[in-house]
């Protein structure tokens, strides 16, 4: 019985000391994990979106979207992040959109795990600034292995084909979602 | 009686006798994961010697106090704790670093280098004692990351903490930075510190053979001397 008491004793002694510690700990850095979370947040918004100057975030919709303004408070597009599946796991994406939805102004990968050397080459310039001003009607599409003649295709990187193909899908994705919201006469 | 070992053997048995990785084969998870990157492997070893030191520095402070059928659960609590402050303290002072090393952070908690030197060593020792054996499998532990994600880096990506060391016309082999590039330089490092080891332990035993013999050789004549 004696044995019992001193252990539960014991138990909750550490449990207490450590969580009062903890709770101090958090206290302090809880404010400064959000700081660094809305300037990652903001950097990509203002890299899809250059001309931007502030967002604002849209409400009454069930996902997070961002409606970045210009110099006089004009409303210059929308910058999404939206994710899906890449070749190993999930690809986080900042779409940077137009207005009218009809043109892009920039893509950002936000986070990714793909195969280090060939995935990874999504995150590259190179294959990023393709998007810029790329139309998004009807869809987007990829070419291999020679450079785009329309105006709503990208060339997939040699070597990351499943990786640049999944990038195309999750955007084409996420412009469907805002469209779809936008036909049915919602508001972004 | 035990032999008292002096504090600076205490210190530096966890760098080369026992190192953490390449001895004792333990906190495989993180050296293995982690290491694409000299800068992540300090990163990593810099944080498990916070935890350990620190642990170890509460654990043999209480040690008479924590009656031992709850030993290793207040030991995983003191642990789980420090390891909560580096997680937090990361993501708020050095958040690409915390991005980096993602998950294995919170990780440490069951990396059974710490939890094995609570119960090996900080749960007998004082707290002098096991605060220099916690040193000291710290940078054993920091030491081998840094190998390991410096060779991996070099050969992987041409660079060094950043900074190009190989030449532009070096093609990186891309499997260093892989999953297998880990395995194939532990599998290499440990060799290597394996057959030095071997080589020190034969001529230990060859020196102290020859002296057996010469001082048989000494007493014989002595012997022979006396006769």
């Amino acid at each position: 019985m004696k044995t019992v008491v001193k252990m539960i004793v014991t138990l909750s002694l550490i449990g207490i000391i450590s969580g009062g510690f903890l709770s101090y700990i958090a206290a302090w850095a809880a404010p400064k994990i959000e700081k660094h979370r809305k300037e990652a947040t903001a950097k990509a918004i203002f890299l899809v979106q250059p001309e931007g100057k502030k967002y604002e975030s849209v409400e009454k919709i069930d996902f997070e979207c961002y409606k970045v303004l210009g110099e006089n408070d004009q409303l210059l597009g929308f910058a999404l992040p939206y994710e899906g599946n890449g070749f190993q796991g999930k690809i986080r994406l900042m779409i940077g959109i137009k207005d009218d939805l009809k043109e892009m102004t920039g893509l950002q990968v936000l986070e990714q795990v793909e195969t280090p050397g060939l995935g990874t080459r999504v995150t590259d310039e190179d294959y990023l600034k393709q998007f810029v001003g790329l139309i998004t009607e009807p869809q987007i599409d990829w070419v291999k292995g020679a450079a785009p003649d329309k105006s709503n295709e990208i060339q997939a990187i040699t070597g990351a084909t499943i990786s640049s193909k999944a990038v195309v899908l999750i955007v084409n994705d996420g412009i469907k979602k805002l469209r779809s919201i936008k036909d049915s006469g919602g508001k972004l | 009686m035990k032999k008292q070992v002096t504090l600076i053997k205490e210190y530096t048995k966890g760098i080369w006798e026992t190192n953490p990785v390449f001895k004792q084969v333990l906190g495989m998870c993180p050296t293995l994961a982690v290491t694409v990157s000299a800068e992540n492997g300090i990163a990593m070893g810099l944080a498990t010697t916070f935890v350990l030191v620190f642990s170890s520095f509460i654990i043999s402070l209480v040690r008479k106090l924590i009656p031992t059928q709850v030993r290793i659960a207040s030991y995983i609590v003191v642990i789980a704790t420090f390891v909560t402050i580096v997680d937090l303290v990361m993501k708020a002072q050095f958040p690409e670093l915390s991005v980096a090393l993602g998950p294995y952070i919170p990780l440490i908690v069951v990396n059974c280098i710490i939890l094995g030197r609570q119960e090996a060593f900080a749960s007998k020792n004082s707290v002098g004692r096991s605060v220099t054996d916690a040193l000291g499998m710290g940078s054993g532990f920091l030491l081998a990351l840094f190998m390991l994600g410096s060779i991996r880096e070099i050969l992987g990506s041409r660079t060094i903490l950043g900074f190009q060391v190989m030449p532009n016309f070096y093609e990186p082999w891309l499997i260093m930075i892989l999953p297998a590039g880990a395995f194939l330089t532990l599998g290499l490092l440990m060799g290597t510190f394996a057959t030095f080891s071997a080589r020190k332990k034969r001529i230990e035993r060859e020196f102290i053979l020859k002296k057996h013999i010469s001082s048989r050789q000494i007493i014989s004549a002595t012997e022979g001397g006396a006769e």
